[in-house]
């Protein structure tokens, strides 16, 4: 129990440094909503080495900590809607036994986005918003596949370190 | 990696191809085409699109007119009755939102739908 603690505890540190960084360094292409999604390296190796649980209370505390310090009430719901749709995809994703670390990131890059758009038409009442679709799929996938090398070599070494935490 | 993420990614990318296709194939047929508005003291007289080459005659009931050609899809009033010929020595218009105007004649011509400008405005 201690050792699961102080490793949630650390992780969720992880993830919200993590937003800070990106929240630091904008890549900017024109198109709001493309980013790399460092934070989800950490929620992938949660889900991976804890379970869906913690990866899901991580990825709460981790929104709603980086909404409050370096975000904005609607910052918070934009993350909240690709962060909760992501996992769940990635839940999914990770049950179906289809796809390695690396398939899961990238359908939680992708839907992360996805989400991020459908919340953005519903408040904005802007159905135009759709032609940022294809743009952040191919930028959710690319971003993805990136998270999912690096969190696939994590969750390798973690479980050797660690052992299993899941539940 | 395994062989089943390599399908997803190739399943996620012709996704957002064909959805990037649909979208301005969609933008594509659901924008109108740029046309000229005649507008006689405030009244519609008629609209031309731009992509048709033609030659409108405007005539006012007392005895003035305006000739509006449209050539390479840009409008020009190539000759008038006025006095001043304003709208006659302005420049031949084709973004939406531009307009050629004869005040003397209460005539005015003014672009709908289409391109607009890239600048929203520039001064001499």
């Amino acid at each position: 129990m201690a050792k699961k603690a102080a490793y949630m505890g650390m992780l969720t540190a992880l993830a919200f440094v993590f937003s800070y960084i990106e929240s630091l360094l904008p890549i900017n292409l024109g198109i709001p909503g493309v980013k790399l999604g460092l934070a989800n390296l950490v929620v992938i190796v949660a889900l991976y080495t804890m379970g869906l649980r913690a990866a899901f209370t991580l990825s709460l505390v981790r929104i709603i900590l980086a909404g409050f310090t370096f975000g904005n009430p609607a910052s918070m719901v934009y993350s909240l809607a690709g962060g909760m749709l992501s996992l769940l995809v990635m839940v999914l994703g990770r049950k179906a036994k289809l796809f390695s670390v690396t398939g899961v990131s990238v359908l939680g890059g992708v839907f992360h986005n996805v989400g991020q758009i459908l919340v953005a038409m519903l408040v904005m009442e802007n159905a135009n918003l759709a032609y940022y679709l294809p743009v952040l799929v191919l930028s959710g996938t690319a971003a993805g596949v990136l998270i999912g090398i690096m969190a696939a070599i994590l969750v390798k070494r973690l479980k050797k370190a660690i052992g299993d935490l899941g539940y | 990696m395994k062989k089943n993420d390599v399908i997803l990614i190739a399943g996620i990318l012709l996704f957002a191809l064909a959805a990037f296709g649909g979208l301005s194939w969609y933008s594509a047929a659901s924008t109108q085409k740029a046309e000229a508005v005649v507008e006689i003291d405030g009244q519609e007289q008629g609209h031309y699109p731009l992509e048709q080459d033609t030659t409108v005659d405007i005539q006012l009931v007392d005895g003035s007119y305006n000739l509006l050609e449209i050539k390479d899809g840009k409008a020009d009033i190539i000759e008038a009755s006025c006095p001043d010929k304003i709208c006659v020595n302005h420049h031949p218009v084709s973004k939406r939102g531009e307009s050629l105007v004869c005040l003397p004649n209460k005539v005015v011509v003014e672009i709908k739908n289409g391109e607009g400008m890239e600048v929203d405005g520039t001064t001499h």
